[in-house]
């Protein structure tokens, strides 16, 4: 298992686990949303290479309704 | 009669009348109110995706990004590097370089911040963003905006979420007057008369969230604001009457029976 944070949450993954299947494993189209590793933009071409590592730390964002 | 076209950037707008998508009952209330407001353009907000709610409906389920443009905001950045973030972020889900940049000081009045707001835009508008600024109605910094090459300035009417109207006219037409690129308004209109009077100034355009959102009826207010809008629009491009302090007959005064 690795230990990482997501949108400031500890959670626990399986070792290797790629982007695309994290976001998967959320439920997350990878067109509705985008993703942040490290403090650094992931573009969308990475989501299946990039594995997780113990201690990344992820942020993921969506729009939502404001003015 | 002429076409009257509504461009930013190389963006042909159908509608004067952009509006927020924030402070809606529900997700199916926002898509009608923008369904009846008749903009073509819309702002949204950049958040954390829930990540304990799997089933959390999306804005971009009810909203079609392929029929209405997103203008994604920074709302809620109080300094230069959230909002950078934020945009880039923003650019990544859906590849949209035209953004608005609207960064706050207080949070009592969410006064933008222009010493930030220039900073960022200077870094935007290198990075190839089509930026629209909302700004305070100093037409200085209004200029300053427009030589650093921005797509659009949106000056405040009041203070966001007020609801005040213009209060500052004459710092506004000062603005419409000086400006190649188009003037929005932005914040603090609280009823339709109030988009008239931005259009019959000679705004561009105006933007819309918390007007409609917050009317007891926010579908019908946003069908009132699309008229409100053409019908300032209308009124500017026709040129009003002059003013004159006394009456003037509108029926001849000629021929009468006595």
């Amino acid at each position: 298992m690795a230990k990482i944070q997501i949108n400031g949450k500890k959670v626990a993954i399986k070792q290797n686990f790629s982007i695309l299947e994290m976001l998967r494993k959320y439920k997350l189209n990878k067109k509705k949303v985008a993703v942040e590793l490290n403090g650094k933009i992931l573009p969308q071409n990475q989501y299946s290479k990039k594995k997780l590592k113990n201690n990344d730390k992820i942020e993921i964002v969506q729009f939502i309704g404001g003015g | 009669m002429n076409e009257d076209i509504f461009k930013i950037d190389k963006k042909i707008l159908k509608s004067r009348l952009i509006v927020g998508t924030g402070k809606y009952k529900s997700l199916n209330e926002t898509a009608q109110a923008i369904k009846s407001s008749g903009a073509d353009m819309v702002t949204v907000a950049v958040r954390r995706v829930n990540i304990s709610n799997k089933k959390k409906p999306l804005l971009m389920d009810y909203v079609n990004p392929k029929k209405i443009s997103y203008l994604p905001n920074t709302a809620g950045c109080f300094n230069s590097n959230d909002a950078l973030r934020t945009l880039r972020l923003a650019r990544e889900i859906g590849g949209w370089k035209m953004v608005k940049l609207e960064i706050l000081g207080d949070k009592k009045t969410l006064y933008p911040d222009m010493i930030e707001t220039l900073k960022t835009t200077k870094v935007l508008v290198k990075e190839g963003f089509k930026v629209l600024v909302y700004c305070t109605d100093d037409p200085l910094h209004a200029k300053k905006l427009e030589d650093m090459g921005v797509s659009a300035i949106m000056p405040l009417a009041a203070p966001i979420g007020s609801g005040l109207g213009i209060h500052n006219k004459l710092n506004i037409s000062l603005i419409i007057k000086q400006s190649k690129v188009p003037v929005i308004i932005d914040a603090g209109i609280g009823t339709a008369s109030d988009a008239t009077i931005a259009m019959e100034m000679g705004c561009d355009g105006v933007l819309i969230n918390s007007a409609i959102a917050l009317a007891k009826k926010p579908v019908k207010m946003a069908e009132a604001f699309k008229y409100a809008v053409i019908s300032g629009r209308k009124s500017f491009l026709s040129g009003r009457m002059k003013k004159n302090n006394f009456a003037s007959a509108s029926s001849p005064e000629k021929d009468l029976i006595s």
